[in-house]
């Protein structure tokens, strides 16, 4: 009889998961108010206000979270398949400091595209953002797998979601093509994993590696590249990034924001998470692995973005090299390299989301973004100009901007290795190797402030004409608000990194 | 004085103007160059003030700030002052304000002008007073913004594409910089257990093992060789120098080029004394070709500003040969040039400017009997000719005549050639002399308007201080050799380097005190 029996459920610290609940049950009102309320046009902005309540009480949790975590320490949850720990709470915070940006951004987007059921949008956008911060605490491969599906179908929704654009189909389509397959091998990796340690929970593989020495491990490393491949995916590293320039030129403006930034950091949440505490003890077996990707990443990212004539396609290769920095961080193995990751991701999602928000702007009319549509900006445009220079150096990360303090970091942590001597020369190579593509990647952000600063003289015939004509931009009043965090974030990490800096230095994953 | 941090002061008050220059409103330029001339000239107080407080005959550092900046990497706000750093600080003071009086003319975008331009002169007094590696190198490339709006933004027809060419150049310098920055200090770390990028603690460390610190004096070599420049890092000189505006060229000449040097003075020769010596045949080598090609490239060109560009190459070339003969005589010279230098050649692109503003041209061929129609513009290139080809009276002289006193001293054949470049500097500098300003005057060369009143106190400043110190250059040396003293004693105390017979060390130690200088 099955009432004989008493079935032990797991405990739930409903307060660890609250961020994630509070984000669903945003979404789901978003949806139930429009399916009720169909034709009234107040529906959006009510479910904007139900999705900044939603990412406000997130940002809540997470606030508590932290406080919490720093009083009674890490704990596990859901049968140990949720960590709770400060990088949960630290990328969690990215994450959602990046969806609120997005969802600024947005509102201006959807009406001057004239994009109907606007409220869906709202709702998928908070599925993906649910879908991420589960991704930052997922302390199982399983978990991890769902996130991964949560936060990449609304998403390959909504690169789609311009209807009327065939560039944004084809956006959505390849994206989804493709980041199934990736979910697929991913899957697979997952399966090997299973199968040489007998359990997906990464604290328990972490366990099973560190104590049983394995004759023959084929298996659990060929299982750890499959993994790679598919978070290699998400976080666009070479040469698993081909989607990238393809998806991020084609998809609206506010979610190319949304996927270079938050997508990126949640995938590095995962793939720091997996390498670091579940494979920590393979770390010579994925050094060189990362190694590799890292200098592909850096080397092709910034050589590619160098030919660019699109400015959305020149910054998707852009972000494809700062997935470069960000792996150096990795490769670096140490608690500093992770330090310095979560910093270079946190700096990262201002700088991005700031470019990404004045070319929203500057290409709104026709969604053309050419860079030489620039050209003169400076003369028409002198604040979104400066500010978007701005951004691009400190992307470039010259000083005194959080770019530059991003790459010290990041840099610093493969300077210093004491821990791994023996593979050393590995670490300076990447060092050179990254010193190297910023210069590199230098290049390409001032091909983009040359053209803006030059003067309407320099302008070949016939164009001057057709500008006459163009009106000033428009800045409403979200999406200066958007740029004026993003820019001033950037300086004042870049003047006084300290707050961030402990901030990522207290970010320590659980185990 | 006590307190007052008078170095941060110096940093901070441009920076201060520039933000000030922002908040002016675009219709009035006045507003504008008025904070322009405030700020400057405040800073070239504070720079007299630091000049006058500044004690002759002390080795360390004064006037030391220490803050911490971010704990996370050990990084501290250290700013400090000594032989080396003091007369960059002065010089840099007396450019920037005569550089907007040169500007006072132009009415193109005033106040972005006035703006980058303070805060270029804030970031570069922050590379002469900083302290702490990190700190130096982001001022060292913050650097890059200003100047890079400042010629794309002012400069001739090529200046786009001048300015990328300054930017990648030296980015990609100051990329291996960086690296070296970050592995000396944490082989610092792992060696003693403490990170810091303390450049007075890192200077006492000499832990290195001498194959490291090849490597790392390469990797900074790189970023100074190519802001100094140092043949054959030479190329992106010319075209920045053509293309950038007056006051720009101005800069460049005098303080830009000098970072290299002072780089090499203050980084390269006490982190890593091993390797300075390993290196200095090669870095005098290189010192010596750049002074006869730079000479012989000068000669050949038909642009007045790439005659005077190719010139600094030279001149660079002679202060790079004092400084790495590694003598006493040597770095004197090259410190004493380090101030002549950016009097004389910053004085010859004053006037150079000028005739381009009436002509709207360089070209020599352009020009000829400039003499009648403008004959007190005339004098004063001619003083300035006079005072950069090292005539004896003028500072010139002194700075290149110790600077091969000291090469002959260390590597005879190597001053014997090097020579031959104060003699090819007459021939490029009086043959362009002779093709501008003599002759009979043809078409608007004849009724070409001579200087203003304006004009005349730009460049009178700059030759009056030149002159002084080439007859008196004893309040220079005084303040300069206590610290030339201080690396002569780390080299012999550090590696195997033997001092050469006749240079001066011998006679202050045998005093028992630190040298006060006695040259006639």
């Amino acid at each position: 009889m099955i009432a004989a029996t008493t079935i032990r459920t797991p405990g739930v610290s409903w307060v660890g998961i609250a961020p994630v609940i509070s984000l669903v049950a945003a979404a789901l009102v978003i949806v139930m108010l429009k399916a009720v309320f169909r034709r009234d046009s107040r529906v959006f902005d009510a479910s904007l206000a139900v999705a900044a309540a939603g990412i406000a009480a997130s940002g809540y949790f997470l606030w508590r979270l932290w406080h919490n975590i720093h009083d009674t320490g890490a704990y596990l949850t859901l049968n140990k398949m949720v960590a709770v720990d400060g990088f949960s709470v630290f990328l969690g915070t990215v994450v959602l400091a990046a969806a609120l940006l997005v969802l600024l951004l947005s509102s201006e987007y959807l009406e001057s595209h004239g994009i109907a059921s606007r409220p869906e949008y709202i709702a998928l956008l908070l599925f993906s953002t649910a879908g991420m911060l589960v991704m930052t605490t997922a302390n199982d491969l399983i978990v991890i797998f769902v996130a991964l599906e949560a936060l990449s179908i609304p998403l390959y929704v909504l690169a789609a979601y311009d209807r009327n654009r065939r560039r944004s189909l084809e956006a959505g389509m390849k994206y989804f093509v493709l980041g199934a397959f990736s979910s697929a091998v991913f899957l697979y990796g997952i399966a090997l994993v299973y199968g040489a340690t007998g359990t997906t929970s990464l604290s328990g593989i972490a366990t099973f590696v560190a104590n049983v020495s394995l004759i023959d491990t084929g298996t659990l490393l060929a299982g750890l590249m499959l993994l790679l491949v598919g978070l290699g995916f998400k976080i666009a590293a070479v040469p698993f990034h081909m989607w990238t320039p393809d998806v991020y030129e084609g998809a609206p403006t506010p979610i190319t924001a949304f996927m270079s930034s938050a997508t990126k950091a949640a995938g590095f949440a995962a793939l720091l998470r997996v390498l670091l505490t579940a494979f920590g003890t393979y770390r010579t077996d994925w050094r060189p692995a990362i190694w590799a990707l890292a200098i592909l990443t850096l080397v092709v990212g910034s050589v590619v973005a160098l030919v660019q004539t699109d400015i959305k396609r020149m910054l998707a290769y852009s972000s494809i090299s700062h997935a470069g920095y960000v792996l150096i961080g990795l490769e670096a193995g140490t608690r500093q390299g992770l330090r310095a990751a979560l910093f270079y991701l946190f700096v990262y999602t201002f700088m991005t989301i700031g470019s990404f928000a004045i070319v929203m702007l500057i290409g709104r009319r026709d969604d053309r973004h050419s860079i030489t549509d620039y050209r003169a900006l400076a003369t028409r445009q002198p604040l979104l100009a400066g500010l978007l220079a701005f951004f691009l150096l400190a992307q470039a990360g010259i000083p005194p901007t959080g770019g530059f303090i991003a790459k010290l970091g990041v840099f610093a942590s493969v300077a210093n290795n004491p821990a791994f001597a023996d593979q050393r020369g590995l670490s300076y190579s990447l060092l050179v190797v990254g010193v190297i593509a910023s210069v590199i990647s230098a290049y390409f952000y001032l091909r983009v402030i040359v053209f803006m600063y030059s003067s309407e003289a320099d302008e070949p015939e016939g164009e001057e004409a057709a500008r006459e004509t163009e009106a000033a931009v428009r800045v409403d009043i979200p999406t200066g608000v958007v740029l004026f965090v993003c820019a001033a974030l950037t300086l004042w990490v870049g003047i006084l990194p300290s707050v961030i800096l402990d901030f990522a230095r207290n970010a320590r994953l659980i185990f | 004085m006590n307190g007052f941090p008078i170095l941060t002061a110096i940093i901070v008050t441009p920076i201060i103007g520039s933000l000030l220059v922002l908040c002016t409103p675009a219709r009035r330029p006045e507003l504008a160059r008025a904070v322009g001339y405030l700020a400057s000239v405040a800073t070239l107080g504070f720079a007299a003030w630091l000049l006058w407080d500044f004690q002759t005959g002390v080795r360390t550092f004064q006037f030391v700030e220490e803050n911490r900046w971010f704990d996370a990497l050990g990084v501290g706000y250290i700013v400090g002052v000594d032989g080396f750093s003091i007369f960059m600080v002065a010089i840099t003071a007396v450019l920037f304000p005569i550089g907007l009086l040169a500007a006072a003319k132009q009415d193109h975008r005033v106040k972005a002008y006035t703006f980058w331009f303070l805060l270029l002169e804030g970031v570069i007094m922050g590379i002469f007073l900083s302290l702490d590696l990190i700190c130096f190198f982001v001022f060292w490339e913050a650097m890059l913004v200003p100047m890079y709006f400042l010629i794309s933004g002012w400069g001739s027809q090529r200046r786009v594409y001048a300015a990328m060419k300054f930017f990648i150049y030296t980015a990609a310098g100051s990329a291996f910089l960086l690296a070296s920055i970050l592995v000396l200090g944490f082989l610092h770390q792992n060696a003693t257990g403490h990170l810091t990028f303390d450049y007075r603690v890192l200077a006492q460390w000499n832990g290195l093992a001498s194959s490291t610190e090849k490597v790392l004096f390469l990797g900074f070599m790189i970023a100074f060789a190519i802001k100094a420049p140092l043949f054959p890092f030479h190329t992106w000189l010319p075209d920045v120098h053509t293309e950038a505006p007056t006051a720009g060229s101005v800069v460049l000449a005098g303080v830009i080029l000098k970072m290299g040097a002072y780089g090499f003075l203050r980084f390269s020769f006490e982190l890593f004394p091993k390797a300075s010596v390993y290196f200095s045949p090669l870095i005098m080598t290189l010192a010596v070709i750049g002074i006869i090609y730079g000479s012989i490239v000068a000669a050949m060109q038909t642009d007045i500003k790439r005659v005077i560009a190719f010139s600094s190459v030279a001149h660079m070339g002679f202060i790079l040969l004092g400084i790495f003969s590694l003598t006493i005589f040597g770095l004197d010279g090259a410190a004493f040039n380090m101030l002549s230098h950016p009097l004389t050649t910053g004085s010859l692109f004053l006037v150079v400017g000028m005739l381009y503003e009436r002509r709207h041209t360089r070209e020599i061929s352009e020009f000829g009997g400039i003499w009648k129609s403008a004959p007190v513009l005339t004098a004063l290139f001619l003083v300035a000719t006079f005072a950069g080809i090292g005539l004896p009276g003028f500072s010139g002289f002194v700075g290149e005549f110790l600077a091969l006193v000291g090469a002959f001293l260390a590597h005879r054949w190597w001053a014997i050639v090097a020579t031959a470049g104060v003699i090819l500097a007459a021939v490029y500098m009086l043959w362009m002399f002779q093709r501008v300003f003599t002759g009979v005057p043809e078409g608007e060369n004849a009724k070409l308007r001579d200087v203003s009143i304006r004009e005349v106190v730009v460049v009178a400043p700059l030759l009056a201080i030149s002159l002084f110190i080439g007859i008196y250059p004893k309040p220079v040396i005084d303040r300069v050799e206590p610290t030339v003293e201080r690396v002569i004693a780390e080299f012999k105390a550090k590696t195997d380097y033997k001092q050469p017979e006749g240079d001066k060390l011998r006679h202050a130690a045998e005093r028992g005190a630190p040298s006060t200088g006695s040259r006639p």
